[in-house]
């Protein structure tokens, strides 16, 4: 690799960092009109229920309030809030507002009134008649129960999905290479194990947060804490049978998404009450209605079995997953097909490989995206089971890994037949530098400088442990983003870009990507976003894929930007534009004198040139035919308690490939801020329901996420790595952070203790429990 | 009820009812650079200065703050934009929502440890000080290397 960079691999500061450091009103609640109605939502009490009577009119008798709206008065129209392509994978298997409420949270009523206090009054004032229903609350007990969660008629999916309603099945599929059984059957040794995990939480620390107002031509316009504001506009369309050229969508910063706002939940209230009462709405959620009504991850339980010949070659791996979608189905397949898709090609060289299973409904909040998407569920059941294959054999877990991972150059069948929610795509994975994430991370932590397991006091071990992962880099011919450069007077750009920067920086990156091409500094590029109206399309931010696919959108809008200058330039000049170049402030002829600076240009094409003025602009899109995966090597140290079974976990150490970081410091931060959700979910964000399925951890009081004393050090290296199809080589960061985690500090439990913990998180009760469980089993053998 | 104090050297009067959230008054009074995120005093976001002391505005009873003088991150500007270079420049400051409520925190504990004299970079104390400043993006190392940056040239 031989690649020098002026503009981008640089660590800038991100170009929004001063306003908000600052505390500006950048954020969606701070911009609303002062007049807006404040909207808020009632919510069921109940799991499952019918509305048999709902009577609002004291509300609506209450001065100030300007309207209630309850299922009645809301279009009828089934669809799916998920912020996904089109035809959308998940089953359109929502309404806006039904007679039947589904999950305790689930919105019963829409209250607009003049203040927050009026608002509430009226919430007080609905008088609702529920009978209840029995709900179905054990994802395990969900299929063919004969309680039906969605019986409605009009509900159903875009195109196959295995969606089964009245088996209380959202989506379903299978998959095998090879004959995974016989395959199996012949193998030297089989490990099996099931493992499960929790419905985590995103806690985005913004609550979602919207408003619409009607602009001089009527048209509704939504700002929203989005992470894809192009199919929110798509979404709300079909939700309110309203058309989309009357709709725009804008985006201003968002405070954090991973997942958790890459789907509709208060655009259609705020544009409900604006489009009945023809003013601004505004309506922002508490903490506890981000936990009881939004989104979390996918609980899944995952059945593993991997065989393996004498000398440690994986020969087979069967992996069943049983997923839960809550009360609706957003993301349902996708999420759980990445459980295989994006895990499974780390061991390609498998005779045999299975996956299949299910995703059911409950009647517990829906599940949606959530940063891993499925591949952190899937790498701690894979990895778990490869160290406890390696127990097995007696070899290192590293060795194991080595003499089966995935290599630079190679395939995996699994791409070819998975993709997400439809069939995958062939390719090469041209950049893996695996090897040397896993070399360098052993270094970094110290894996050969003492036994990875030892006693430090009594009741207390030391160990560590490690795993493996890999992710994806978009979504290979479904994912699009766009860019337009313009050329303005002074000579800077504007570049537009439908790309929705959730915090992580990409409004900067992709400005790096077009400095770095045109050759100008990253300040002569001005950059607009996520807005529907005046930005190009992009699918918006998930699925790891803007560094990728709006990266290769802005890297090509800049090539064709550098060809428009340089014709420009020779018509100006009758010269033929093989005769000149572009060095980022000059135009040069092949001799080197200069004809014209960028400026001047920039002033000729828009005032000088008589006839022949224009704007200068390009526009290029990208969708790529390949999704290149991202590696990390996970390592974990930890002190474990055997008193109290707490795991301390000292430093977790990960190396990455992510092709070039375009911005080392983003990318670093994405690293650490990706593996604390991982540690996150691995030890400390417990979820529990009471059995009414009333969420218990609603508030940051009982869900914890790690604060900044919870863990030790996270040590992040990069690997040198060259992604040819990438924009300046670069692959992504978001996700890869988040999977290895949760495995290798499992792995670090097994090593420290002999017990293999199966379900995360770790809490202290599951794992003193785990461990005297293995104390009376080992004591009656 | 009528509530009179002092925001970042200013005199606001403003008429709230006497159960109002100070964060609340304080956001609709259009201090809006005062973020909300978990209502329940556990996140720091909503951190103002109450005569100086760090707390969580979601938490305080705007009546409460009657006569007194309240700082936001706007009332220190130029001390939070010092700091606040250095957060960028490890990229750490992501979304940014937390951003108003930890730098102010950060700042108030800078001015803590100088009055007791404490000298050089001591990361078990800066880590308990700034434990109840959440933040979800950045995984707090890149605040860390900030904070250790920021403090080592305070203190020259």
């Amino acid at each position: 690799m031989d690649k020098t960079f002026s503009v981008v691999n640089q660590s800038v500061a991100k170009i929004d960092s001063k306003s908000l450091i600052l505390g500006r009103p950048v954020y969606t609640d701070d911009m609303a009109p002062k007049d807006a109605l404040v909207v808020k939502i009632l919510r069921s009490p109940y799991a499952f229920a019918k509305i048999k009577t709902i009577d609002s009119s004291e509300a609506k008798a209450i001065k100030g309030v300007a309207c209630v709206l309850d299922w009645r008065d809301v279009p009828r129209i089934p669809y799916t809030r998920a912020g996904q392509g089109h035809p959308e994978p998940s089953p359109h298997d929502r309404f806006i507002l039904d007679q039947y409420v589904r999950f305790v949270g689930d919105e019963v009523a829409i209250v607009a009134a003049e203040n927050e206090a009026i608002a509430r009054q009226a919430l007080k004032s609905i008088k609702v008649e529920y009978e209840v229903l029995e709900p179905v609350l054990d994802f395990e007990k969900a299929a063919d129960n004969p309680i039906v969660i969605h019986p409605e008629k009009e509900i159903h999916d875009m195109f196959p999905i295995g969606f089964e309603p009245l088996r209380n099945i959202a989506a379903a599929y299978s998959m095998e290479l090879g004959d995974v059984e016989a395959t199996l059957g012949a193998s030297d040794v089989v490990v099996d194990g099931s493992f499960t995990t929790q419905s985590q939480a995103h806690v985005a620390t913004e609550p979602h947060a919207a408003f619409a107002y009607l602009d001089i031509h009527q048209r509704l316009v939504v700002y929203t804490s989005t992470q894809n504001p192009f199919h929110t506009r798509r979404l709300l369309g079909q939700a309110l049978g309203f058309p989309l050229s009357r709709i725009r969508v804008v985006k201003p910063r968002i405070g954090g998404g991973f997942g958790g706002k890459q789907h509709v939940h208060v655009e259609p209230f705020v544009a409900l009450v604006c489009l009945a009462t023809g003013r601004p709405a505004r309506c922002a959620l508490s903490r506890r209605e981000v936990f009881d009504a939004t989104f979390c991850r996918h609980q899944m339980r995952i059945d593993m079995r991997i065989g393996a010949s004498k000398d440690g070659k994986i020969k087979a791996i069967d992996m069943g997953v049983l997923s839960n979608t809550g009360a609706y189905g957003e993301h349902a397949l996708t999420v759980f097909m990445v459980g295989g898709s994006k895990t499974l090609p780390l061991y390609n060289k498998v005779e045999a490989v299975r996956f299949g299973g299910k995703v059911v409904y409950t009647n517990t909040r829906s599940a949606g995206a959530f940063r891993g998407y499925g591949a952190v569920q899937g790498n701690f059941a894979l990895e778990s089971m490869i160290d406890e294959l390696a127990n097995k054999l007696g070899m290192d877990p590293i060795e194991i890994r080595k003499k089966n991972m995935v290599q630079e150059g190679e395939s995996s069948d699994v791409y070819r037949v998975m993709g997400e929610g439809r069939e995958g795509v062939e390719m090469v994975f041209e950049s893996c530098k695996l090897d040397y994430c896993i070399d360098r991370g052993r270094a970094l932590i110290g894996w050969d400088d003492e036994p990875l397991v030892r006693s430090i006091a009594p009741g207390k071990i030391r160990a560590k442990g490690m795993a493996i992962a890999m992710q994806g880099s978009g979504i290979p011919l479904v994912d699009m983003g766009s860019a337009t450069l313009e050329l303005q007077d002074g000579g800077c750009f504007k570049l537009r870009i439908g790309a929705t920067d959730l915090g992580t920086g990409s409004d900067t990156i992709l400005a790096q990507i077009a400095a770095e091409e045109l050759g100008v500094p990253l300040a002569s590029i001005n950059v607009y976003a996520s807005d529907t109206d005046h930005t190009p399309f992009d699918v918006g931010a998930y699925a790891s894929s803007t560094t990728y696919v709006s990266g290769n959108a802005v890297l090509r809008a800049a090539k064709k930007m550098k060809s428009v200058l340089i014709q420009a330039v020779a018509q100006r000049h009758s010269i033929s534009s093989d005769d000149v170049r572009f060095d980022g402030h000059n135009f040069l002829k092949s001799d080197g004198s200069v004809i014209q600076d960028l400026e001047s240009l920039s002033l000729d094409t828009l005032y000088h040139d008589g006839e022949q003025m224009a704007t200068l602009t390009a526009t290029a899109s990208f969708s790529g035919p390949k999704s290149p995966p991202p590696y990390v090597a996970g390592f974990a140290e930890i002190d474990l308690d055997t008193e109290t079974g707490k795991i301390d976990l000292l430093r977790y150490v990960a190396v990455v490939d992510c092709g070039v970081a375009i911005n080392p410091a983003l990318a670093r931060i994405q690293m650490e801020g990706g593996a604390m959700q991982g540690i996150g979910m691995a030890l400390f964000e417990n979820v529990k329901f009471d059995a009414k399925g009333r969420l218990l951890t609603n508030s940051l009081k009982t869900y914890s996420i790690p604060s900044r004393e919870d863990v030790g050090q996270i040590i992040i290296e990069f690997a040198e790595s060259y992604e040819p199809s990438g924009p300046f080589g670069a692959k992504s960061v978001a996700e890869v952070s988040i999977d290895s985690p949760p495995a290798a500090i499992a792995n670090a439990v097994r090593n420290a203790t002999g017990v293999r913990l199966t379900e995360t998180p770790f809490t202290p009760e599951r794992v003193l429990m785990a461990i005297s469980d293995r104390g009376s089993a080992l004591s009656g053998q | 009820m009528t509530l009179s104090c002092t925001v970042n050297a200013k005199a606001v009067t403003v008429e709230c009812e006497p159960g109002d959230i100070l964060a609340d008054v304080l956001r609709n009074a259009g201090f809006t650079e005062v973020k909300k995120a978990c209502g329940t005093g556990n996140c720091g976001l909503c951190t103002v200065l109450l005569d100086g002391v760090p707390v969580a505005s979601c938490s305080v009873v705007a009546a409460r703050a009657q006569g007194r003088t309240i700082t936001t991150i706007q009332g220190m500007a130029k001390e939070a934009e010092e700091l606040g270079a250095y957060i960028a420049a490890e990229g750490a400051e992501q979304c940014g929502y937390c951003s108003p409520g930890f730098v102010l925190t950060a700042l108030a504990m800078e001015k803590e440890f100088r009055d007791q004299g404490i000298r050089g970079f001591d990361r078990a104390a800066v880590k308990h000080y700034l434990a109840g400043n959440l933040c979800r993006c950045s995984g707090y190392q890149g605040h860390l290397r900030a904070l250790e940056k920021y403090l080592e040239a305070q203190r020259g």
